[in-house]
């Protein structure tokens, strides 16, 4: 393989977990729930994705347990944040907060025996690419097939999730609660529901990003798996403005920019480690920067109205 | 018959106090469940843990030894967050504080000669938490850049910084291949009281006394309340939102640059690993359970100290991982934000009234 | 004649309390085939909280509906629109950042899951032509104007079918020009069947837009009458219990040294764009100069312009003989300005504080509520308790939290607060807005005291009757222009109205 292909290659399947996360983040906030949990739910998806796979030995098992764990997260925030009108910034900081302690917490538990309970430095089946030998040698091309079923998976949503949200009726309803609850309500669209639903559809995703890295980018189960990349997530969302089709976009830089710093390390370059591992957070901070300035200029609001705000009807 | 939240006339004061309290409760039974599942003896575990952090004068010292940061970012997160100012990069500040403290002890102790290192570290771990806060709030208040991200990425880049540190130009030559600086001058070390424990519990109790006073009594606390509960409505009393806003998040930061300075001239008197240990998020349910009132964030600080002490205790006697005290710590903080909805509204069944009749309309 | 008999809406016995308030009392309502139904009251009256309930957004506490003479089941607007039942709500449910189409497609039941959305656009241009309410289907709404919004809001009633339309002050927003057009479309949907309830407040209305008309006061209907057979002193008289004598007291008109001048002031709106033009006038000492135009045309960036919470990017501004040309708010307010402000419960009041904090929140700076860098919490309660007594704002404590007080005493607690500290301006932009008639009172007759104390004040208000009766002079604002400066007691009405719809001084005479 060229090296274009190869970083390339890189690049998709560093990026998949995140565009994934971040479509679900978008559905989620564009019901107006802000949901900074992300980073705890991938860490969930991770643990529990990979988990289920050592035990069951089946990918399918390990996915849809993820999804079980993502969706159980993000309902809990839902709960917290709709029924019970919590603060959502707060809240969202508890799942991540939680999400971490537990999922450290279950990696020292859910283990065999013969491993003193521990999840670390286990082998477990992973999520091959699909593509066939043949098409594997096609220059730069290749890249985009050899990678696994998440990955196209992504391929099928990041089009779907804009077709959705702009060319649907429930996808006009989703826009109108996160922009206006009050008007949604009158036009008699369940506000409280529509919440839920996209909360819970979100967690799913972000949970699948997270079974990504624990089943395919970094196989096997480490404290911290995330490193950061729920947050990320968060940053991709504001990066893409809100639209499912440029996620693409922002996962791929910083896909790229992990795929650059995993060069760079191994060419033995005279950058210390600790400031090539600097390369993605500095990045996201000038990335939002230069959005925030860009969209402060062109007069472009891309973040849903109502974003961060509880409903209530009767509020008088 | 259905059920309805319904706006009290004012804010319930015994909810207030009650909902914390409930929410400790509940987040005791979850873990209890959570252990009896791990086949974990609940009693005897908790049992363990309080006798492991309040039990034996070691035990109580070490659980002072955690308060002091969890107190001191705690105010400093509460501060910030009073404002809406979602500062969760208490982690970084605190960790740039310590890098800060021990910089000033280790190269600049020809300057500062006997006591004052200790006091030039200590102001140096201030400084620099307040500067490492300035930088989100100056882009949040001009560029109204998400402050929640940018904090959060620049623990990461504090961290990593630190580790640079430690592993490379900082790193102990005679420290056997130990990843840490050499250990600075006694002049530097914080006086101690118990244990490991140091006098930074009476400085983080009097912190706490002192910024209640300053937002209760002063007319800057007076605008911070104005700013916290309505920008709008500040700007137009004629306070100077982003200035203030501003002042207040490097407040936040230097208390947190001061809690890792504590921690570097208190506890380990060089730089090593173990600085960020999470105390920066934990700091955020402190701050929470504290109801963002700085005269309660000794007590919570003191019982999640108690909490994460008596979690490694477990660990010791009972086999369970020590994230359990992190996890309790986590469980606690669903049930209080369930919760505070009960200091607004309250609680209703309502059964459907019979349709009375209405009377007759009077002719007029 | 059998239609007649069964009327197209019943209502029997409905019942609705919110806390502390019964909004309705009991109340029973007919309205019949091609019939416009005027819903008459002051502010308060229960007139809303009636029609909310008829179109499913509140549940009643008590009373049944019944539709064309059986019961009808609203427990959702959803359920209302399946009766055919419609609203225009006061405030517009239109979701600003989707465009006109999107809008519409919002509310339809029928559509699949993926819409038709030319052939919706065929129907909405159909319906447009045929009622005569023009509008760009592609628009986003932040980009029209209140009248246009009013418009589709219309079209999204009409292209759902609605037999039964409910508008809620729907002229509070027009110019009088556009009233007209406005009860031009009634009428046309009345020609086609259908039937309408028109909530006002206003006299003139229900004698132009209603065949019958229903006065409500205090939740509980007190009167019912075909509008041929009343007048309209006889409606005001039903509507306020009273005789109105709204003719307000006030020392004779002698004005002082110019304590306000704007000359030649620009100023860009939030949106970036002009919101005001060349705007220049002189306020004396002594005098109210009364703002009127149509909410949106530049009120609330002149009252910030002023009020230093906007910067001008032409022009000047003086305040007594200093000019003040952006200077920072607080600069502004040591120079005795005083602003009462249109968003009242998150701009003029602070909810979350007490009632003491609000009234402090001018003052605590200076002695006596302060000292060095300390508050003196003893006399800010003092204070608070003095001015609570003085102005009669019911409250239970001055500790009370803001936001669990009406909207009458929030508004009184601004009201005391910034009299506290007006020395020589005060803006008051809409202040009597949404106000019961007893607060409403008590405002004006403070702004009039205030004047003949000597101050200047600059009073807004979307109410031309109330405009004529408290002010000495009016400007008529038009899209970010003055457009003309009468004397209260000379000006016309008519030539007015026309101004607020921007048509010039030459064109109307």
């Amino acid at each position: 393989m060229d090296f274009l292909t190869s970083i390339l290659t890189i690049t998709i399947r560093a990026g998949t977990s995140l565009t994934i996360a971040t479509i679900g983040e978008i559905l989620t906030e564009r019901s107006g729930i802000l949901n900074l949990g992300v980073e705890g739910i991938m860490l969930m998806g991770a643990l529990s994705a990979f988990t289920a796979v050592f035990y069951s030995h089946s990918i399918a098992i390990g996915l849809l347990v993820a999804i079980g764990v993502g969706g159980l997260l993000a309902l809990l925030h839902a709960f917290l944040t709709t029924t019970m009108r919590a603060n959502q910034v707060v809240s969202g900081l508890s799942i991540t907060l939680f999400g971490t302690g537990f999922s450290s917490f279950l990696g020292q538990r859910l283990g065999p025996v013969a491993n003193n309970f521990r999840l670390v430095g286990l082998r477990a089946e992973r999520i091959v690419p699909l593509a066939p030998e043949w098409v594997k040698q096609i220059p730069i091309i290749s890249a985009f097939f050899n990678q696994d079923i998440i990955t196209y998976l992504v391929y099928i949503l990041l089009p779907l999730a804009w077709f959705f949200l702009y060319k649907t009726r429930p996808g006009l309803w989703l826009r109108s609660v996160g922009e206006d609850p009050q008007t949604a309500d009158a036009m008699g669209i369940d506000v409280t529901k529509t919440r839920y639903l996209y909360t819970i559809l979100g967690g799913m995703m972000i949970a699948l990003g997270g079974a990504h890295l624990s089943l395919s980018y970094t196989p096997g189960w480490s404290e911290n798996i995330t490193g950061g990349r729920g947050w990320i997530v968060i940053a991709l969302v504001i990066f893409s403005m809100w639209n499912p089709a440029r996620a693409v976009w922002g996962a791929l830089l910083f896909g790229g920019i992990n795929a650059v710093q995993f060069r760079l390390q191994a060419s033995g370059t005279s950058i210390p480690a600790n400031f090539l591992n600097m390369m993605p957070y500095i990045g996201t901070i000038i990335v939002l920067v230069v959005m925030t300035w860009w969209e402060a200029l062109s007069k472009k609001v891309g973040a849903p109205a109502a974003l961060g705000t509880s409903y209530m009807r009767e509020d008088k | 018959m259905k059920f309805v939240f319904e706006k009290r006339k004012s804010t319930s004061v015994p909810a207030l106090i009650l909902v914390p309290l409930i929410s400790f409760a509940v987040s005791l039974v979850l873990t209890a469940l959570l252990l009896a599942i791990f086949g974990a003896d609940p009693f005897k575990t908790y049992a363990a843990m309080a006798v492991g952090a309040f039990g034996t004068s070691h035990g109580f010292a070490e659980t002072l030894v955690k308060a002091i940061p969890l107190m001191m970012t705690g105010l400093g997160v509460a501060i910030a967050f009073r404002l809406k100012f979602w500062n969760i990069g208490a982690e970084g500040q605190l960790t740039l504080g310590g890098v800060a403290a021990a910089g000033v002890a280790l190269f600049m102790e020809r300057y500062f000669p006997g006591r004052s290192l200790l006091f030039a570290a200590l102001f140096g771990g201030l400084l620099a938490g307040a500067l490492w806060a300035g930088i989100p709030a100056i882009l949040k208040t001009t560029l109204k850049v998400d402050e929640t991200l940018v904090t959060l990425m620049m623990n990461y880049i504090a961290i990593l910084y630190s580790e640079f540190l430690y592993y490379g130009p900082w790193r102990d030559p005679k420290g056997y291949g130990f990843p840490g600086s050499r250990m600075f001058s006694a002049n530097a070390w914080l006086p101690r009281i118990m244990g490991r424990a140091h006098v930074g519990i009476w400085v983080g109790i009097a912190l706490a006394i002192i910024l209640w006073l300053v937002l209760k009594r002063t007319r800057w606390g007076f605008e911070l309340q104005i700013i916290g509960a309505s920008q709008k409505a500040a700007r137009y009393q004629g306070i100077a939102v982003e200035r203030n806003i501003i002042l207040a998040v490097m407040l936040s930061g230097a208390l947190c640059g001061l809690a890792g300075a504590f921690e570097i001239t208190g506890i380990s008197h060089r730089l090593q690993q173990g600085l960020s240990i999470g105390y920066g998020y934990t700091a955020i349910i402190v701050a929470w359970m504290s109801q963002l009132n700085p005269l309660a964030v000794p007590f919570v600080a003191i019982a999640l100290a108690g909490l994460s002490v008596g979690g490694d205790q477990v660990q010791m006697v009972m086999g369970l991982p020590a994230a359990m005290g992190v996890v309790m710590q986590g469980l606690i903080l669903f049930p209080m934000l369930a919760g505070s909805l009960f200091t607004e509204y309250r609680f209703l069944v309502v059964k459907p009234e019979p349709r009375a009749a209405c009377p007759e309309p009077s002719q007029e | 004649m059998s239609e007649t008999v069964i009327p197209k809406v019943e209502m029997r016995g409905i019942s609705k309390s919110f806390p502390g308030v019964l909004a309705n009392d009991c109340v029973d309502l007919m309205l019949h085939r091609s019939e416009v139904l005027a819903l008459l009251g002051e502010n308060g009256a229960g007139k809303s909280t009636l029609m909310n309930v008829l179109c499913g957004l509140y549940r009643p506490d008590k009373g049944e509906i019944y539709i064309n003479g059986s019961y009808a089941d609203i427990h959702s607007p959803r359920d209302a629109q399946k009766y055919g039942i419609g609203m225009v709500h006061q405030n517009f449910k239109l979701v600003d950042s989707m465009s006109v189409l999107e809008n519409i497609i919002l509310g339809l039941k029928d559509e699949p899951f993926i819409p038709d959305f030319k052939r919706v656009r065929q129907r909405l241009v159909d319906l447009a032509a045929q009622y005569h309410l023009k509008v760009d289907p592609n628009a986003n709404i932040w980009q029209l104007s209140v009248g246009e919004q009013q418009r589709v809001e219309i079209l999204k009633l009409l292209y759902r079918n609605a037999e039964i339309l409910i508008l809620d002050e729907p002229t509070a927003v027009l110019t009088p020009q556009e009233s007209h057009e406005l009860s031009r479309v009634v009428h046309a949907m009345k020609q086609e069947g259908k039937s309408a309830v028109f909530i006002t407040h206003k006299m003139e209305e229900v004698m132009e837009f209603s065949d019958r008309v229903m006065v409500l006061r205090k939740g509980k209907v007190v009167a019912e009458a075909r509008t041929a057979d009343t007048t309209p002193k006889e409606l005001a008289r039903m509507m306020v219990g009273r005789e109105v004598l709204f003719q307000i007291e006030k020392k004779p008109f002698c004005p002082g040294e110019v304590v306000l001048e704007l000359s030649n002031i620009d100023a860009l709106g939030d949106r970036g764009l002009l919101a005001l033009n060349n705007v220049s006038f002189q306020l004396r000492a002594g005098e109210i100069l009364g703002i009127a135009g149509v909410a949106g045309n530049g009120q609330r960036e002149l009252a910030e312009v002023v009020t230093g919470l906007r910067r001008s990017t032409k022009g000047a501004l003086r305040i007594g003989n200093k000019d003040m040309t952006n200077k920072s708010p607080l600069e502004i307010i040591r120079q005795g300005v005083a602003h009462i402000p249109q968003d009242r419960s998150s701009v003029g009041a602070v909810g979350d504080l007490s009632v003491a904090s609000n009234l402090a929140m001018k003052q605590y700076r200076s002695r006596p509520l302060a000292a060095g860098i300390f508050l003196l919490p003893k006399r800010i309660v003092d204070l608070a308790r003095a001015l609570i007594e003085k102005f009669h704002i019911a409250t239970p404590s001055p500790q009370t939290q803001v936001k669990f007080l009406s909207g009458g005493n929030v508004q009184k607690t601004i009201l005391a607060r910034e009299i506290g500290a007006a020395r020589t301006v005060m803006v008051a932009v809409y202040p009597s807005r949404g106000l019961d008639v007893g607060a409403t009172e008590t405002v004006r007759r403070q702004l009039i005291n205030q004047r003949d104390g000597g101050l200047g004040v600059l009073f807004f208000s979307e109410d031309l009757d109330e405009l004529l009766q408290v002010s000495d002079r009016i400007a008529v604002l038009f899209e970010g222009r003055i457009m003309g400066i009468f004397d209260a007691d000379k000006a016309d009405i008519e030539q007015i109205g026309m101004l607020m719809a921007g048509m010039s001084k030459e064109a109307t005479a």
